[in-house]
């Protein structure tokens, strides 16, 4: 049944390029524009969508993750709770805060645990993404923010909870902050590329001008002295072991060439970032 | 009377009656009308047939004979020429011949010339409907912009959003490309940068020059205060008298110090387009005044177009390799991609918008080794991960010199190749391993220089000997920006074509590039890229010769003032009244041995500025130079004709406020430039010919830069001659007309959808692999009309452009044209850059190198500042306390030792020079690089107390040196910057 249906939308954290089309494409939609009963004009510095940048690794073994945040149109939302007749949860799953009923309650900026809600000073009302409803109302098929990305990092999907719910146990998709209990309806996928850490190594051997990179040592990684997972090292004599949770201390990693004598290598302290170990072999 | 005779009598009999009728049902025609007034006569020149016609407030009269005071005189050498000059859909090659061989003649009031030949094109464009109504009652318009075409919705006059455009099911399929047994095929859209998603932002500004203005203190007939220029305020004036002061000054120019004294001056970019750009509207403009013009270094192709065309050619391209065939190539065989200061994801190749994004992920999916040479663990490292090598900044010779050593020591580089297509490979072997010169260039030797361990050097030596391997060098994968643009930028650039020398360049997964370029599209349809001039008439400082002049019959205009004022120097120039250059000239790789001297004999010393545009702040090196050139007292006039006030508006006596390309027409291919970036639209994923609606009036009193030209000229009775009779909108029409686009679509069907999609090439049908022909001993079998035949030594085709015909180790043109240049020695030996680490006393004082990159997110300073959209972009500017810094990008360890936190404000500075920015703290910067981009719009100074200058806009360039990347060249190098940082605690303006 068609009122079943309901907007989700899904954000892969590993296609984000921090282009930043879909913050823009969003400014440009509200930019001078009143959509009454969706949203007032937005106004420069308020920006409802923004992009984070997550960097882990240390030297020159690092990554960076981008995930653009906004609001997550939860199914438990503090700021529907908050907003009393001010902010709606539409059948669709959509919230919005409505820019009429909900002027000067700048108390809703507070109520959101995400940051999700900003305050517009011009227009007197706090503001969220929309979903750009009033578009999904009038017929289109996806909000700016999508349409826009270049590289398809983000997506919707009009389905029922069930089929929804049955795409995030597929597609083993998570929501920003669980902890926060609000059940949001933006999902975001590879969001471990934020929440893990991961131990890189670098393998050499050999002094002055032999010093080389040893590639094809088999690299072990072990946390209590149990095996969690091992790799070969690359052409660089490099190997990384990503999708590592906070860890009490314990991790070591384990080298085996049959060139060298085989070495351990600990990771010092706890486990709350992610770690380069170099380790020169042979000696 | 003959027939043709009595023919014309009719036609001109009738035409008020024709006139009356488009009165009543054409609201343009009609507001045309009404806007002017004038007695027209037409005649026969024996006066054999003659009428003429009162147009006056909206009335049409007329009267056989001839009136005894008319405005406009036109006559017709026959009735034969006026019948066909006359034809509703005349040829425009006859209108032109005509023209050009007194056929017809036109005398009189060159305003009511104008007015009049606008009027009648009326009839029929009047009429023209331009987009499509939408459901929601806003009316879509479609333009083009430097990072891609865009829907325009428009409601009431005014935009209400701005999309990329998605293509219709019924626009032409899109390629599949079958490699490693998948199948590719590119998302259809054509997608953009943010800088087109920010055109609305822009567009209603309130930076937006919105009247003619002068400078308080300039008083054309009294004292004009030259010293006060960026110092006094402006006060708001008429288009009459804005007109009249900028008409009167050129004629006082060149009545008092003759030609050359007025300088027409731009940036290298305008708002895309064929008929507003600047190589077409302002050079037509120019050349009718006769303006000494400026002579541009090739300031993004620099090492390529200085260094590297001279080992093997194509001077056409400046230097810069072609990419037919590669995209297919690379998905299909390449096993790894040396990313060699080549930052696609930041720079989009060159107007690419999001194109080559999907195409590199694909790659990525294919699990094709990336490794990135880059003191910045930059957008596309960040995008696609894979090894990162943070070499310093300058010293990537050292590098490539490493990397040939292991080839050379393991044997492991395409020998046949080198024996069968190189000259000279022994001398670069006996220099490589230290032969002659005692210095072995090995791993070890290059570590202490470019901080890269010896050990990886190796590694990805014995890697791409191993593996089929692409270099992506410079932002389109085949040259362009980073590393060419430093003081040891031509070394570079020339050892990148060594390396794939090496290789075996065209072998199958070997070539340069990115997966940026290379898309197969068709190249055969013939629309015409910006650089053929538009409508500019210009044949030798544009590419119309080649196709444009012809397709598109115009009348032909020539600058009389050949004398130039190299860019780089023409501060120096000014203050010093002399300088010297090296020309930009592609068509051999002789000519730029020709220097360039200002002034040239004979021509005025330049006593007036008329710039167009305000980006030189943010885009010209030590630019603080500028100062002292806009207050010289020799400038006697600074007009600047710009959209925005910006950058240097601030230091024009007249301002003129032009409007931005969505208030007028135009027309133009997305990524489309032609001449030396020949079939650049090989990065879309498909072809797009764009029109480029008129989305809204001109905003306050702007008008657009062909209407203020027109408006000058028409005041000193060129404007018929500049018009050719056109509106913007006939030069759209002319411009599609000369092009083979109406194969697709129809002009009307054309103007409403606005834009056409042309099929790719067939799959069986594609163009070879680049440089596949030389590897196979063929001849040269792409569609690229390079070089000239005459350049050839062989056969036609045969071999490549060098003297040899072969890639030269050692280049004989170098050895015939400047042979004896230490700093450009014909063996590419490895020299320190001049302005670096190794300069001890400076790098003491200044330890941090600084690398200014194009743009991410600004095209130039085009969206940049005056409150886009852009500027709000975390990445781009960081909002401090209310105002938006630039952003410089340091390690944490450097930002420690200086007490700079993340987010902070810094003071960025050198001798030259001090910019206030936001510091970006992290570990995705090499220590000891300073990494940050160019093209700062803003620029908001104060002269502190040691006499420099202290910025807070961010013209990072007022940092970089001037000096040129070697003698003999007019090279930038703003990539050998050594500048300090100290955290900013100052209050701003009481320094």
């Amino acid at each position: 049944m068609m009122a079943d249906l309901k907007w989700n939308m899904v954000v892969d954290v590993a296609l984000c390029t921090n282009c930043n089309n879909c913050v823009v494409a969003t400014q440009d939609e509200y930019m001078g524009n009143a959509f009454p009963g969706y949203s007032a004009p937005s106004a420069p510095g308020v920006k409802v969508m923004e992009i984070d940048r997550h960097v882990r690794g240390a030297d020159a073994m690092v990554d960076v993750s981008y995930v653009p945040r906004m609001c997550q149109h939860c199914d438990d939302a503090p700021c529907v709770r908050q907003g009393d007749e001010a902010v709606v949860k539409r059948a669709d799953g959509i919230v919005i805060i409505d820019p009429a009923k909900a002027r000067g309650r700048r108390d809703l900026v507070n109520a959101c645990p995400h940051g999700a809600v900003v305050w517009n000073d011009v227009e007197n009302v706090p503001q969220i993404w929309t979903f750009d409803a009033h578009l999904l109302d009038q017929g289109w098929s996806a909000p700016r923010c999508v349409q826009a990305c270049p590289s398809g990092a983000m997506a919707v999907h009009k389905v029922t909870d069930a089929d929804m719910a049955a795409r995030v146990e597929k597609e083993g998709l998570t929501v920003w902050d669980p902890q926060a209990g609000t059940k949001p309806r933006v999902y975001y996928r590879h969001l471990d590329r934020v929440t893990t850490h991961f131990i890189g190594v670098q393998i050499h051997a050999g002094e002055g001008d032999g010093e080389i990179n040893v590639s094809g040592a088999e690299v072990e990684l072990t946390l209590d002295g149990r095996r969690v997972m091992a790799a070969r090292s690359d052409a660089f004599g490099e190997v990384r072991f990503d999708g590592l949770a906070d860890a009490s201390s314990g991790y070591a990693v384990r080298i085996s060439h049959p060139d060298y004598p085989a070495d351990t290598c600990v990771v010092e302290g706890a486990l709350t970032e992610s770690r380069v170990v170099t380790v020169k072999l042979g000696r | 009377m003959s027939i043709e005779k009595t023919k014309l009598s009719v036609i001109l009999a009738s035409l008020p009656r024709v006139m009356k009728v488009a009165r009543r049902i054409n609201a343009a025609f009609r507001q045309h009308l009404e806007a002017g007034s004038g007695i027209i006569q037409v005649r026969l020149k024996d006066n054999s047939v003659a009428r003429h016609y009162i147009l006056r407030d909206g009335r049409i009269d007329t009267a056989k004979g001839l009136h005894a005071d008319p405005d406009l005189d036109i006559a017709f050498v026959d009735a034969g020429v006026a019948l066909r000059f006359l034809h509703p859909n005349p040829d425009q090659g006859d209108i032109v011949h005509f023209i050009k061989n007194y056929q017809v003649e036109m005398v009189g009031d060159d305003a009511v010339g104008v007015w009049f030949a606008t009027l009648v094109k009326k009839m029929q464009s009047g009429m023209w409907k331009q987009g499509g109504k939408m459901p929601d009652s806003t009316i879509r318009y479609v333009t083009n912009t430097n990072g891609g075409p865009v829907y325009v919705f428009v409601r009431d006059g005014r935009i209400i959003r701005t999309t990329p455009i998605d293509l219709a099911a019924d626009d032409p399929e899109s390629w599949t490309i079958h490699a490693r047994g998948r199948s590719f095929t590119p998302r259809r859209q054509a997608t953009v940068n943010v800088h087109a998603l920010s055109m609305k932002s822009v567009v209603y500004s309130e930076r937006r020059l919105k009247y003619p203005m002068k400078r308080v203190d300039f008083d054309p007939d009294g004292d004009r205060n030259p010293q006060n220029r960026g110092k006094s305020g402006y006060e708001r004036i008429s288009w009459d008298e804005a007109l009249r002061i900028v008409a009167g000054e050129i004629k006082r120019q060149k009545t008092q110090h003759g030609p050359g004294s007025i300088s027409i001056l731009h940036g290298a970019h305008h708002q895309m387009g064929n008929v507003g750009y600047w190589l077409s509207a302002l050079m037509r403009f120019s050349n009718i005044v006769g303006a000494t013009m400026m002579e541009f270094s090739p300031i993004s192709w620099e090492g390529w177009y200085w260094g590297a065309q001279h080992h093997y050619g194509n001077s056409l391209r400046l230097g810069l390799p072609g990419a037919y065939g590669t995209l297919e190539d690379c998905l299909k065989e390449c096993e790894m991609i040396v990313f060699w200061s080549s930052d696609p994801e930041a720079t989009s190749g060159l107007y690419g918008g999001g194109e080559g994004t999907q195409r590199r992920l694909w790659a990525k999916e294919l699990g094709v080794d990336f490794v990135h040479i880059d003191p910045h663990f930059n957008s596309t490292a960040q995008m696609l991960g894979g090894k990162w090598l943070p070499v310093r900044p300058t010293t990537d010779s050292a590098l490539a010199h490493a990397i040939m050593h292991v080839w050379i020591t393991e044997g492991t580089f395409d020998q046949a190749f080198v024996e069968k297509h190189t000259t000279g490979f022994e001398d670069w072997r006996a220099y490589i391993l230290g032969e002659s010169d005692g210095t072995p260039k090995t791993p070890k030797w290059q570590e202490d220089e470019t901080g890269i361990p010896a050990r990886d050097v190796v590694s990805l030596a014995r890697q791409w000997a191993r593996k089929k391997t692409y270099l992506a060098a410079g932002g389109l994968g085949t040259g362009f920006g980073g590393a060419c643009r430093s003081a040891t930028g031509q070394q570079w650039a020339r050892n990148m074509i060594l390396l794939m020398a090496m290789q075996g360049w065209g072998r199958p997964g070997v070539n340069f590039g990115n997966l940026q370029c290379g898309v197969p599209l068709d190249g055969t349809t013939y629309f015409p890229g910006y650089a053929e001039g538009g409508i500019s008439g210009e044949l030798n400082k544009t590419a119309a010769a080649i196709n444009n002049f012809t397709r598109m019959p115009h009348v032909l205009t020539m600058n009389p003032v050949k004398q130039r004022l190299p860019r780089e120097l023409s501060m120096e120039g000014i203050r010093d009244g002399h300088c010297s250059g090296y020309a930009w000239d592609g068509m051999s790789l002789e000519t730029q041995f020709a220097k360039v001297d200002y002034p040239m004999t004979g021509y005025s010393k330049v006593h007036m500025l008329y710039q167009y545009g305000a980006s030189s702040f943010g885009t010209t090196m030590n630019s603080s130079r500028l100062i002292d050139m806009y207050r010289d007292p020799s400038v006697e006039c600074v007009v600047n004709q710009a959209i925005w006030q910006e950058g240097e508006t601030q230091f024009a006596d007249i301002i003129l406020p032009a409007c931005t390309v969505v208030e007028r027409e135009d027309i133009s291919e997305v990524c489309g430039c032609a001449g030396f970036a020949h079939h650049n639209q090989s990065q879309m994923n498909h072809r797009m010919i764009v029109m480029q609606h008129k989305c809204i009036e001109p905003l306050w009193e702007s008008k657009s830069d062909y209407r203020i030209f027109t408006e000058i000229l028409t005041r000193l009775g060129f404007g018929s001659m500049y018009s050719e009779g056109c509106d913007e909108i006939d030069w759209c029409k002319r411009v599609f007309q000369s092009s083979d686009i109406g194969r697709h679509i129809s002009w009307s069907e054309f103007l409403k959808k606005g834009y056409v999609v042309l099929p790719p090439q067939l799959e069986d049908a594609r163009d070879p692999v680049y440089m596949r022909w030389l590897h196979e001993d063929g001849k040269k079998n792409v569609p690229e009309p390079h070089p000239l035949p005459g350049d050839y030594s062989g056969e036609f085709l045969d071999g490549l452009q060098t003297q040899s015909g072969k890639i030269e180790f050692l280049p004989n043109s170098l050895r015939r044209g400047d042979p004896d240049n230490p700093e450009r020695p014909v063996l590419n030996r490895y020299l320190p850059a001049w302005e670096g680490r190794t300069t001890a006393d400076l790098a003491r004082k200044y330890p941090l190198q600084l690398v200014s990159s194009h743009p991410r997110y600004s095209f130039h300073t085009q969206a940049d500042g005056k409150g886009s959209h852009v500027s709000e972009i975390r990445d781009h500017r960081l909002t401090v306390d209310g105002y938006a810094y630039w952003i410089v990008r340091l390690n944490a360890r450097d930002a420690a030792e200086r007490g700079v936190a993340a987010g902070s404000l810094v003071k960025v500075y050198n001798d030259r020079a001090a910019v206030i920015c936001a510091a970006d703290v992290s570990p995705l910067v090499a220590r000891g690089t300073v990494k940050t981009f160019e093209s700062s719009a803003e620029f908001d100074f104060v002269i502190g107390s040691d006499g420099k200058v202290l910025d807070r806009g961010g013209c990072m360039n007022l940092l970089t040196p001037s000096r040129t990347q070697a003698k003999g060249t007019r090279a930038i190098a703003p990539n050998s910057c050594l500048v300090n940082i100290d955290r900013w605690d100052g209050v701003w303006g009481a320094a």
